[in-house]
């Protein structure tokens, strides 16, 4: 075992060996037609996954509930079963007067969900393993929510950073936990959606890489089946635990008080 | 990884030689803008998609539903007091038509009970009033008889006259018999 994870580790810097590792790989961005390099607005394979989550969001919710049944078929369940997950979500967490930004935290959940179970395919494209992705959709969070906190309360949303409850020598010292702990909040959430995809799919395909040697192939290929069923897990908790967050910090705006 | 000197002659600072990545893909920023960029519009297109078409329909469609199931429960409710209603209908019916048949039984009860009566009554009037009659007519048979008795006294006195040979007034002997039958 000592000279496989060897030969993973220098697979890793491109020497290879017996045992050729490049988990990954599957993160690189390409550009779909041609091998130039990849400008902003080059048609890539980040472009193709990501028209795809749109196409299936589209056949969902839009194809899917088309018959408008008073009893519904199956598509149109799944519909309405992802509109009621998140409608309640948004009320549960955020209260009533979180309602009004139902469409927005809906239009993440579903891209988020469909991203990560289309990233599940062999051979496809995971758009939301990228920090890039995350990075764009947790700052959105933050900034919205943010300004949305300022916009609804002005300058007593500050009172969100001071803990009334407490004593009042420690509200200081609280104070600037919580600020910090609010500026981390983008990253925290950024980074456990990306990574927890990433880390996935990349011990997916060091375990597919062991499946070279017929000794531990069918160790391997069980190693992978595992991950696979952790990671269809996964996919959906990682959706569910950013859209229930966004619902977190969005109570956090409209009701700033402790 | 970006600062290795072979990546300047390739397509992208971030792919090796052999093609495969130079650590992570994920922290190669010249890939950050493509990403972006798509994604942005990835966003957009669901938001409308979802905030113009799907929810406002998903959310007709369970209106819809609620109305539908609620109306279906107004109206299995309506039905339902409509059912009580017709069975306390029905019992009312039932005990009315229980009082009304006790009530014509009692009446014709009643009826006959007079009818009887009357009936008695005519029997025993008619009854004393043959009795009567007979009695007039058992009267009359006993009177006549009397006379006759009278009669045949009288007559058998005058033969009885004769055949002695005495020979007696016919109004003699008549008064003799009536003061001997009246004794």
């Amino acid at each position: 075992m000592a000279t496989e994870t060897h030969g993973a580790e220098a697979a890793g810097h491109g020497e290879g060996g017996g045992l050729v590792f490049h988990p990954m790989d599957q993160f690189i961005v390409k550009p779909l037609f041609g091998d130039g390099a990849v400008g902003i607005f080059t048609v890539t394979n980040v472009t193709l996954w990501l028209a795809l989550a749109v196409l299936c969001v589209i056949a969902l919710m839009v194809l899917g509930t088309s018959r408008r049944g008073i009893v519904p078929n199956r598509m149109q369940s799944v519909a309405e079963l992802a509109y009621g997950f998140v409608y309640k979500m948004v009320e549960d967490v955020a209260g009533k007067d979180g309602v009004k930004y139902f469409p927005y935290i809906m239009t993440l959940f579903m891209f988020i969900v469909f991203a990560n179970f289309l990233g599940l395919l062999p051979m496809a494209f995971t758009t939301t393993s990228h920090f890039a992705v995350t990075v764009v959709l947790a700052l959105a969070v933050f900034i919205a929510v943010t300004v949305l906190g300022f916009l609804k309360h002005g300058a007593k949303f500050l009172e969100l950073f001071w803990v009334s409850s407490a004593p009042l020598a420690l509200r200081p010292v609280l104070a600037l936990i919580e600020v910090i702990s609010y500026f981390v909040r983008p990253v925290s959430h950024s980074i456990r959606l990306a990574g927890n995809l990433m880390a996935g799919h990349a011990v997916i395909k060091v375990f597919a890489g062991f499946a070279a040697i017929a000794a531990v192939s069918p160790i391997s290929v069980l190693a992978i089946t595992a991950m696979y069923g952790l990671e269809i897990l996964v996919a959906f908790i990682q959706a569910y635990v950013f859209t229930i967050l966004t619902c977190v910090y969005l109570k956090d705006a409209l009701h700033p008080h402790h | 990884m970006a600062e290795e000197p072979i990546a300047q002659e390739l397509a992208s600072a971030c792919i090796g030689p052999d093609g495969s990545a130079i650590g992570m893909p994920q922290l190669c920023g010249e890939w950050v803008g493509n990403q972006v960029f798509w994604l942005i519009l990835t966003l957009v297109a669901i938001y409308f998609v979802l905030s113009r078409v799907a929810l406002p329909r998903i959310a007709a469609i369970l209106a819809e539903r609620q109305g539908t199931i609620s109306n279906d429960l107004a109206k299995a409710e309506d039905l339902k007091r409509q059912a009580e209603e017709a069975e306390k209908a029905y019992e009312k019916a039932l005990v009315d038509a229980r009082a009304e048949a006790q009530r014509i039984a009692e009446e014709t009860r009643a009826e006959i009970r007079d009818e009887v009566a009357k009936a008695q009554e005519d029997a025993d009037r008619q009854i004393a009033a043959k009795t009567a009659e007979s009695e007039q007519q058992i009267a009359a048979i006993r009177a006549s008889a009397l006379e006759n008795v009278e009669a045949v006294a009288k007559d058998t006195a005058e033969a009885f006259m004769g055949a002695l040979g005495l020979g007696a007034d016919r109004a003699e002997l008549d008064g003799a018999v009536d003061q001997r039958l009246k004794g």
